[in-house]
C-alpha cells in the first residue's frame, strides 16, 4: 500500500473523509473529521509532540506519530507502509483519507518586520497585514517612529526577521520617503535566522511609482549582502480612504511556503503531502472567525492565551483584525504579565489572603519551571487571577489598534459639531459584540466552565447580549484551513463539535452608584424567571447547554443593554453550563478602591456564580 | 515507567563537555586543532560592518535630490572624518555657499539620487570570541570558531543573570542550607566565584559586587531581591546581557530554597579551582539554562558515581528522589512512593495524573506529576 502520489481533484462532493493536523512548537495535534448521515463531525483526535528540533529534525514525524494515533482510535488505516498519508481513490475505499491540509507554527511560527512611511497610516496598514497573515511582527519601522535613523538601523541588524513587509505612499503620490525607508533596510543587512545561504525576501507593497527605484535600491544592495529576494504586490494603501491588504496577505502566505517552510526539517515533504497550501495557525484561526461572523452575519471575538503570547482576533462589520501581545501569556511571560499588571491589579481579582512577597516568587518559578500546574485552590485563582489581567491587557492593545483608518479626509457639516468622529477610533464595540470565544490553557482547562466565562466577562468586559463560547480542543486552526477547501464541513463541525457554548453575558453599560437600581429582567422559554438587579450586583440564572429563552431587560436611566440608554430590549439568549449572567457592575467595569469593599464585592461574584465552590482552601494553600 | 514532564537540571561529577565557540558573522579563527587554551584566549575574531549613519544631503545643501553627486566634495569609497567638510552648494553667483561636514567618521558608501541621502559607514566593529572553557581544540569550524573540549565538572542552574566570566571558586557558605548573608563575603573574595548555599539576600549581592567577585552560586533568591538588583522587574526569562558587574545563578528556585546537597558538595570539593561561569538563561524553545564548568584534571572525580547513570535519565519510578517544583509542597524533597496510573482530582479542581511523594518525615502527600523534577543525587 502507498498514498497516491498525483493527489486527487477537489470536488467538495466527494470528500467524506478528512484529516487535518496542527504543528504547534510542542504538540502536532490531529483530526479526523467525517460525514456521518450527511453531516460533517468531528470523530476523532489524536496528537503527539512536534519533530521540528533534534534529534528528529523532521516535522513529518510528529505528523505520522499524531495520524497514527487517528489510525489506532478510529480503526481505519490511515499511514501507508512508506510512512505517507493514504489518499482513497474512491469514496468505497474503507482505508484512507479524502483530504489532508494543515496548519503551522512550529519553529517559533513566522517572524517578520515591517516598515511604512508614517507610523499611523501606511505602517500601520502593513502590520495588519502582516498581523492578519499570522506573523509576529518583531518590529514597525517607519519615518516618524520619532527613532534616529541610526537607531532604526540598528534595530533592523539586531532583528532576525523571516521576511520584511515594505510599504508606504499612495499611488501616484510621494515616493522619497519610502526610497529612504528601503535604504535604511538595504544597507542594514538584515540577517535571516535561517542562516547565510538564505535569501531575506522582502515585499514591497507601497507606492507603484516608486517601484523601479525599490528594484534597484535591493539589487543594488544584492551583491554585497548575498542577496535579497523582492516580490512586488499591489499598493496596500493605494488611497488615505482605501486599504487593500488582500495582495499583500496572499504574498506572505505564499513567501510563508516558498522560503520559510521551505527552510524548516521536513516541510518541504508536508508541503508535498497537504491538499491546499500549509497556512501558519493564527491565520487559519482568523479565517474561521471571518468565516463565521460572514455566515452568520454577526461580530465576533477570539482570544487564544497561550503560555508566551495572546493572540486575539476580531471581526466587526466585516473588518478583520488581529493582533499578537508578545510577552503577555500564562508560563513563559507569566512574570511579563505582572510587571506590565502590576501585582496590585492582579490582587484586585482576589477573595483570599495572599502575601504579595510569597506570590512573587511563586510568579517567577512559574516563568522557569513553565510546565507545573496549580495544585491547590489558592494557586488556580491566583492563576485565573493573571490571567483576567493577561487577557484585559491583550484586549486593550488590541482595541487600540482595531481602528478605523487614520488619514482620511472627513467633510464635516455644522450638523456634525457636536458628533466629531476622528480617524482611528477603535472599531470594537463590546455593545455589538455577538460572540466571544474563549481557546488557550487557563480558559480551556479551567476546572469549571464558571470559571472560564468570569474571566472572559472580567477581562473583555462585554456590554449588552453577547454569546460566551470555548474552543473544545483547539480546532479553529484546523477548520480554517478547511474553510479554504470545504466551507460548508468547516462551519458543520465548528457549530456541532468546535464550539462549546458556556452561557449568555447580559450587562449593562454605564456607571452608577452602588445599590441603586440598574435593570430588570424578564425570561420566558428555556426558563421562567425575573426580578430587578442593583447597580454592582451580579446574578446568575441557569439555563443549559442547547437551551435558549427570550430575556427582555428594562434597564434603568443612565444604563444601556443595546437599545439605547434607558431603553428596554428583548433579545434570544443561548443557555449553557455557565447559565445566563446578569451583570451589573457597570461599563466600564470598577470595583471599589477600599479593599475591604473590594474583596466583599469579588467575593460576592464568587458566591453568585458557584465558580469556585466545593475548592477546599486549606490554611496554608495545600 | 512513567516519564517526569520536568527534566531535573544536569549535575554531573565528570563529563566530556564541548563548548562551541562561534563568531556570529565569518571571520578569522585563531587556533587549530590540538591546540591547548585557557578560558581567556581569543579563539576567533572578525569585524562587522560599522554602523550606518545616514545624512540627508539634499536637505542641507537646499538642492534636489539628483545634484547632490555633483555637489560632493568627497567621493563614495573615500574616508572621511568627523566635522570635515564632504559637500558644498553653488550658492548664488558664486557666493553664499554652504558647506556641509561630516556627522561621523566613515566611509561613503551610498549618496541617492533620489532620496538625497548620504550613507557614511563607521569604522568596522571588531568582534572576538574567548575561548571560555580551557581545554583542547577539538574541531576547527572554518571561519566560525571552534569546539573545544576539556574533561568537567558540570553545574546547570535554574536561573541566571549576566554573562560568561571565570574565577576561582570560593566557598562562604558552611553548607547547603546557610542562607548567604552579606557578611559571609570578604574582600579577599575578588575576581571569585562564590558559593553560597541556600538564598543569596540582597545585601549579600551587593557586597559581592562591591568587593569585586566574578560570580556568586546560590540555591535561591527571593524576586523582590532580583528587582532591587536589577532595578527593574524582570518579565521575560531572557537574560545574560545585563550589566550589573557580576554573574548570578540561582540553582533551584525564587524563595527559600537550600541548594541540592550534592551540587553544594560538588562544588565545595572544587574550591580553590577555576570555574567558567555563564548566567545566560533562555526560558522559550530551545531552553537555555545558566552552567558552571569546572575542568579536571585525568582521573578526578572518576570514581563519583553520576546516580543518573543507575536508571534511564527522565524516567520516573518508586524510590525515585523528586524534588516538588510548585507550592504548597514548593522545594520539598522526597522519595516516589506511589505512581497511580488513573489521574486524580487536585485541589485546584482539575484532573491531572499524579503520584505520591514520601519526604524524609515519612508524611506522605500527592502531587501532579508535572509539579515534580528528578534530583540526581
Amino acid at each position: 500500500m502507498h498514498s497516491d502520489p498525483d493527489l486527487p481533484e477537489l470536488d467538495p462532493d466527494r470528500i467524506k473523509v478528512i484529516v487535518a493536523t496542527d504543528c504547534g512548537s510542542t504538540t502536532t495535534k490531529a483530526i479526523m473529521i467525517e460525514e456521518v448521515d450527511g453531516v460533517y463531525r468531528q470523530t476523532f483526535r489524536g496528537e503527539a509532540p512536534t519533530t521540528v528540533e533534534e534529534p528528529f529534525a523532521d516535522v513529518t514525524v510528529g505528523v505520522v506519530n499524531s495520524v497514527t494515533e487517528l489510525q489506532e482510535l478510529s480503526g481505519r488505516q490511515l499511514i501507508a507502509e512508506d510512512g505517507t498519508i493514504i489518499r482513497r481513490t474512491s469514496t468505497d475505499d474503507a482505508v484512507g483519507c479524502d483530504i489532508y491540509i494543515s496548519t503551522s507554527s512550529a519553529g517559533g511560527g513566522l517572524q517578520m518586520m515591517v516598515a511604512g512611511v508614517v507610523r499611523e497610516m501606511t505602517a500601520a496598514s502593513a502590520k495588519r497585514a502582516a498581523l492578519g497573515a499570522g506573523a509576529i511582527v518583531m518590529d514597525v519601522i517607519a519615518s516618524n517612529d520619532k527613532r534616529r535613523p541610526h537607531e532604526q538601523i540598528q534595530r533592523i541588524r539586531e532583528l532576525r526577521p523571516d521576511m520584511v513587509l515594505l510599504s508606504g505612499g499612495t499611488d501616484g503620490g510621494n515616493s522619497t520617503q519610502v526610497v529612504q525607508l528601503a535604504e535604511l533596510v538595504a544597507p542594514a543587512k538584515p540577517r535571516p535566522r535561517f542562516g547565510g545561504a538564505y535569501q531575506l525576501p522582502i515585499i514591497y507593497a507601497g507606492n507603484t511609482d516608486a517601484r523601479g527605484e525599490i528594484e534597484r535600491v535591493f539589487t543594488a544592495e544584492d551583491d554585497a549582502t548575498g542577496g535579497f529576494d523582492l516580490s512586488v504586490v499591489e499598493n496596500l494603501r493605494p488611497t488615505m480612504e482605501r486599504e487593500n491588504l488582500g495582495p499583500a496577505r496572499d504574498c506572505i502566505h505564499d513567501v510563508f511556503l516558498e522560503h520559510v517552510m521551505a527552510h524548516a526539517p521536513g516541510y518541504d515533504k508536508l508541503i508535498d503531502w497537504t491538499n491546499a497550501p500549509i497556512m501558519p495557525t493564527p491565520g487559519a484561526v482568523g479565517d474561521i472567525l471571518q468565516t463565521i461572523a460572514r455566515t452568520q452575519g454577526i461580530n465576533a471575538v477570539g482570544v487564544d492565551i497561550g503560555g508566551a503570547t495572546t493572540d486575539v482576533f476580531s471581526v466587526f462589520d466585516g473588518t478583520f483584525n488581529r493582533t499578537v501581545s508578545a510577552n503577555l501569556g500564562m508560563s513563559y511571560s507569566i512574570s511579563n504579565v505582572c510587571a506590565e499588571a502590576g501585582m496590585d491589579q492582579i490582587l484586585r481579582w482576589v477573595h483570599l489572603d495572599m502575601e504579595e512577597r510569597e506570590l512573587r516568587n511563586r510568579v517567577k518559578n512559574k516563568m522557569i519551571r513553565p510546565t507545573t500546574i496549580p495544585q491547590s485552590a489558592e494557586a488556580l485563582v491566583f492563576e485565573q487571577a493573571v490571567a483576567r489581567e493577561a487577557l484585559r491587557l491583550a484586549y486593550q492593545q488590541h482595541k487600540e489598534f482595531a481602528t478605523t483608518l487614520k488619514g482620511v479626509q472627513q467633510q464635516r457639516t455644522v450638523g456634525d459639531v457636536f458628533s466629531q468622529e476622528v480617524g482611528g477610533a477603535s472599531i470594537v464595540d463590546g455593545m455589538t459584540l455577538d460572540l466571544l470565544v474563549a481557546s488557550g490553557g487557563v480558559l480551556s482547562h479551567a476546572p469549571k466552565m464558571q470559571q472560564t466565562a468570569m474571566m472572559l466577562i472580567d477581562s473583555f468586559e462585554p456590554e449588552g447580549f453577547t454569546t460566551l463560547a470555548k474552543d473544545s480542543i483547539f480546532m479553529m486552526p484546523h477548520l480554517g484551513v478547511l474553510s479554504s477547501v470545504h466551507e460548508r464541513a468547516a462551519m458543520e463541525v465548528f457549530d456541532k463539535d468546535c464550539l462549546v457554548v458556556l452561557g449568555t453575558c447580559i450587562a449593562a453599560k454605564g456607571q452608577g452608584k452602588p445599590g441603586k437600581p440598574c435593570f430588570s429582567y424578564r425570561m420566558t422559554g428555556g426558563t421562567t424567571a425575573n426580578g430587578d438587579l442593583a447597580y454592582g450586583q451580579l446574578v446568575v440564572v441557569p439555563l443549559g447547554a442547547g437551551e435558549t429563552a427570550e430575556v427582555e431587560v428594562s434597564p434603568a436611566r443612565g444604563f444601556d443593554l443595546g437599545n439605547g440608554p434607558g431603553k428596554p430590549i428583548t433579545r434570544t439568549a443561548k443557555g449553557g453550563p455557565a447559565g445566563i449572567i446578569l451583570d451589573a457592575r457597570g461599563r466600564r467595569l470598577e470595583l471599589p478602591e477600599d479593599p475591604q469593599a473590594r474583596r466583599e464585592a469579588v467575593t460576592r461574584v464568587v458566591k453568585a456564580t458557584g465558580m469556585y465552590d466545593d475548592l477546599e482552601v486549606a490554611p496554608n494553600g495545600a | 515507567m512513567a516519564k517526569a514532564y520536568t527534566p531535573g537540571l544536569k549535575v554531573a561529577a565528570r563529563t566530556t563537555h564541548r563548548a562551541r565557540r562561534l563568531l556570529p558573522i565569518s571571520g578569522e579563527v585563531r587556533v587549530s586543532v590540538g591546540d591547548m587554551v585557557v578560558a581567556s584566549d581569543v579563539v576567533a575574531e572578525t569585524f562587522m560592518d560599522g554602523d550606518i549613519t545616514p545624512m540627508n544631503m539634499a536637505n542641507r545643501l537646499s538642492c534636489p535630490a539628483g545634484d547632490v553627486a555633483s555637489l560632493m566634495l568627497k567621493q563614495i569609497g573615500e574616508s572621511v572624518e568627523q566635522g570635515a567638510p564632504i559637500a558644498r552648494s553653488k550658492g548664488i553667483f558664486g557666493a553664499f555657499k554652504t558647506e556641509v561636514v561630516s556627522d561621523a567618521t566613515g566611509t561613503i558608501e551610498q549618496v541617492s539620487s533620489v532620496t538625497g541621502q548620504l550613507m557614511l559607514r563607521g569604522a568596522p566593529i571588531p568582534v572576538q570570541v574567548r575561548a571560555y572553557l580551557a581545554g583542547k581544540v577539538v574541531e576547527v569550524l572554518p571561519k566560525e570558531g571552534c569546539i573545544i573540549e576539556n574533561e568537567v565538572m558540570f553545574v546547570q542552574g535554574i536561573f541566571g543573570i549576566g554573562g560568561e566570566t571565570e574565577g576561582v571558586i570560593r566557598v562562604a557558605c558552611s553548607d547547603h542550607e546557610q542562607t548567604l548573608e552579606a557578611d559571609l563575603i570578604t574582600s579577599d573574595m575578588k575576581g571569585s566565584v562564590i558559593l553560597g548555599g541556600a538564598r543569596m539576600t540582597a545585601a549579600a549581592l551587593r557586597k559581592a559586587i562591591e568587593v569585586g567577585a566574578a560570580a556568586v552560586v546560590s540555591g535561591g533568591l527571593d524576586d523582590q531581591d532580583l528587582k532591587e538588583l536589577l532595578g527593574r522587574d524582570l518579565g521575560v526569562a531572557i537574560t545574560g546581557s545585563e550589566k550589573i558587574g557580576i554573574t548570578v545563578i540561582v540553582t533551584e528556585g525564587f524563595g527559600d530554597i537550600a541548594m541540592a546537597a550534592r551540587t553544594w558538595r560538588l562544588l565545595a570539593e572544587r574550591a580553590g579551582r577555576t570555574a567558567s561561569v555563564n548566567g545566560a538563561t533562555q526560558i522559550r524553545a530551545g531552553v537555555m539554562r545558566p552552567e558552571i564548568l569546572v575542568p579536571l584534571e585525568p582521573g578526578e572525580n572518576e570514581n563519583e558515581i553520576d546516580p543518573t547513570l543507575a536508571k534511564e535519565a527522565g524516567m520516573l519510578d518508586l524510590g525515585t528522589t523528586v524534588r516538588v517544583i510548585r507550592d504548597p509542597y514548593f522545594g520539598l524533597l522526597g522519595e516516589v512512593s506511589a505512581l497511580p496510573t488513573e489521574p486524580a482530582v487536585l485541589g485546584s479542581g482539575s484532573r491531572a495524573r499524579v503520584l505520591e511523594v514520601r519526604f524524609p518525615d515519612g508524611a506522605t502527600a500527592v502531587v501532579p506529576r508535572a509539579n515534580v523534577e528528578l534530583i540526581e543525587g
